[in-house]
């Protein structure tokens, strides 16, 4: 079968598949038939954490290819995943109708409290489930072609090349604060209510979207292992390591490029898509440098160029922080920096090169 | 008025009729009929005022296998840059058989053309095994999208092997090639050349390095290649040209200064003047 091929020399991959196959499983089961009063029972509280978790795996995995495997170094994939974010919120916006406070049923409420009286051009058709979902993919992979081949044909590499993707989503960063832009500014979009006629509160809804982050992380490494083990990235690798070479065996290296970061970009837009009804509330930190600083931070920790290592840095790096944050708030950054010194030196092939260097021992 | 400058064209004598020029056509087949398949004509390079080469004129034939020698900052690789697009020339033409004008295309169009570099360090993809650098390197589709769904063919399988044996690598056919000797990265860019079924092969320095074993086996190598390819060959070493060269061309700063065999060449006075201070 088609997974199977694709997973043929895989282990670390079949392991992580196998472990996502169970939490689906697993996860509604203790959610939803485990009643409440029950020790094994998993609070909803829980399971939206966890979902939120699966989204930063498909955001981290996108960064892994574009990264370890590409060898961009992008400091500004957060930007990408903002966009899918608030795709996915402007839907989420204009399904409370007239249920904000003002009651404005086209109106969002940030629109009235600003005095405006009638919907801007952008925020028509995000009432249809479908065209947000065309959005959350297309505008980052947009931006992301735009940007890609204004830079890769420049070729623009290394260190500019990291210092202009964090220019980029720094200006994002500025331009969605703005009121005027009309994505409310800093508050950001939140207060939402339900998704396709569904109570976003409930819990069977957040289970569903859970399964489908999982679900999403799965068909998400599966595309990007496909990707890596054709021969097109094998390529990838080769520009990442010698540019000039594949170039002069008749490559055009920026078009490959290009590719591999729009591909990544339209991923990290879905991520994106998934984490915010699971958080309800997408503001324009989000799009903040230090964010896709810390994306780095995870596939470094978990380990580049596996992909599933991506995940396990993704879901390490964020339950530390959000246990971290809860016990010693001021502690985090440190932590974080410490952190990145520490894998940088001691484990250049992350957690996962850890483990794998144990294997090849024995 | 066109009629006019036409007619004022047929009047001057001291060059070709403007209009009787072909227009060159940059899709077309390669056109070798005349003989030479690599024109460089009048070509002047210079970097921040240093003239790198200075008005070149340089023919090569189908199928020759030529060497190139000439002193440090006598324009070797800079000549390379230019045929294979790395740098435009500030005059001149080069041209790629009678019709395809190579200043048009850049550097990977120039390779699918049929024009292959092999570099003066040796440049493979280390972190892949042998035989994925030579399937890389293998003539096909090579845009994005056919790359993506690529399926390596029985044909391409034996045309990998086959480069494989001709450059001695069959044993280590799935090592990584960081793992290489010097001697063998060298062998298998060469295979690397290979695989694109170029008509000319530009080798900088192919010997520098090896040893005295090794040296021998290359210049095997590109003798054999002689017939089916053009090979240019780059190299310092007298003893290495002398093996493998019919015929042989001295640059020295930026220009053509002989040509000819290489007891030829040796016995130019100018040559002689140049290179031994006369």
């Amino acid at each position: 079968m088609f997974i199977t091929k694709i997973l043929r020399d895989d282990l670390g991959g079949k392991i992580f598949l196998s472990l996502l196959a169970a939490v689906i499983v697993l996860v509604p089961l203790f959610n939803l038939l485990v009643p409440a009063s029950s020790l094994f029972h998993l609070p909803t509280y829980t399971v939206t954490l966890f979902g939120k978790y699966l989204s930063y795996a498909l955001l981290a995995l996108a960064v892994d290819l574009v990264w370890g495997y590409c060898g961009i170094l992008t400091l500004g994939h957060g930007a990408f995943f903002a966009l899918g974010g608030y795709a996915m919120s402007m839907y989420l916006m204009r399904q409370i109708g007239g249920r904000g406070v003002y009651g404005n049923p086209v109106l969002p409420d940030f629109m009235v409290f600003l005095d405006w009286k009638e919907l801007p051009w952008y925020w028509h058709g995000f009432d249809e489930f479908w065209f947000a979902m065309i959005m959350v993919v297309l505008v980052p992979g947009l931006l992301a072609y735009i940007f890609g081949w204004l830079a890769f044909r420049s070729r623009v590499t290394g260190v500019y090349l990291s210092i202009i993707t964090q220019a980029m989503t720094y200006a994002l960063l500025l331009a969605f604060f703005r009121n005027e832009m009309g994505f409310g500014g800093n508050n950001g979009l939140t207060d939402f209510k339900d998704i396709l006629g569904f109570n976003l509160q409930s819990d069977s809804v957040r289970v569903i979207i859970f399964m489908i982050s999982a679900f999403a992380l799965a068909a998400g490494y599966l595309a990007c292992r496909f990707v890596v083990s054709s021969k097109l990235g094998r390529v990838v690798i080769a520009l990442r390591d010698t540019e000039s070479r594949t170039r002069f065996i008749g490559y055009k290296v920026e078009l490959f490029k290009l590719w591999i970061f729009v591909f990544s970009a339209v991923m990290a837009g879905i991520a994106g898509a998934l984490y915010v009804p699971q958080v309800g509330i997408i503001n324009p930190g989000e799009f903040s440098p230090l964010n896709s600083i810390e994306l780095v931070i995870w596939v470094a920790v978990g380990g580049r160029c596996t992909l599933y290592g991506a995940v396990v840095g993704a879901v390490l790096v964020n339950f530390g922080k959000s246990f971290f944050t809860a016990a010693l708030p001021e502690v985090w950054l440190f932590a974080l920096g410490a952190l990145f010194i520490l894998v940088t030196l001691f484990l250049p092939y992350g957690l996962v090169g850890l483990l794998r260097r144990k294997r090849r021992a024995v | 008025m066109a009629l006019l400058t036409k007619a004022r064209d047929l009047m001057r004598r001291d060059k070709a009729f403007e209009f009787s020029v072909p227009e060159p056509v940059h899709d077309s087949a390669l056109d070798t009929t005349h003989g030479p398949i690599l024109y460089l004509e009048d070509i002047s390079v210079s970097f921040d005022g240093f003239r790198a080469l200075n008005k070149l004129n340089l023919y090569i034939d189908d199928g020759e296998l030529r060497c190139i020698i000439g002193a440090n900052g006598a324009g070797k690789t800079t000549m390379m840059d230019v045929i294979t697009g790395k740098t435009k020339p500030d005059t001149g033409a080069v041209f790629f058989g009678q019709k395809i004008d190579l200043l048009k295309l850049d550097e990977p169009a120039i390779a699918q053309a049929g024009i292959c570099r092999k570099f003066q360090k040796p440049t493979v993809f280390e972190q892949l095994p042998v035989f994925n650098n030579l399937e890389l390197a293998m003539r096909t589709d090579k845009r994005v999208w056919s790359t993506l769904f690529a399926q390596l063919t029985g044909e391409q399988n034996d045309f990998i092997h086959e480069t494989l044996e001709t450059i001695g690598l069959k044993e280590l056919i799935y090592q990584e090639a960081g793992s290489l000797s010097h001697g063998q990265k060298q062998w298998l860019e060469i295979g690397m050349l290979l695989m694109q079924q170029p008509k000319v092969l530009l080798v900088d320095e192919p010997v520098a390095g090896m040893t005295h074993q090794e040296t021998e086996r290359t210049a095997e190598l590109l003798l054999a290649l002689e017939g089916k390819h053009s090979v240019v060959v780059v190299e310092h070493d007298m003893e290495f040209v002398r093996s493998i060269a019919r015929k042989v061309t001295v640059l020295h700063e930026g220009s053509v200064l002989a040509e000819g065999s290489m007891n030829e060449v040796q016995n130019n006075a100018r040559v002689i003047e140049v290179y031994l201070g006369g």
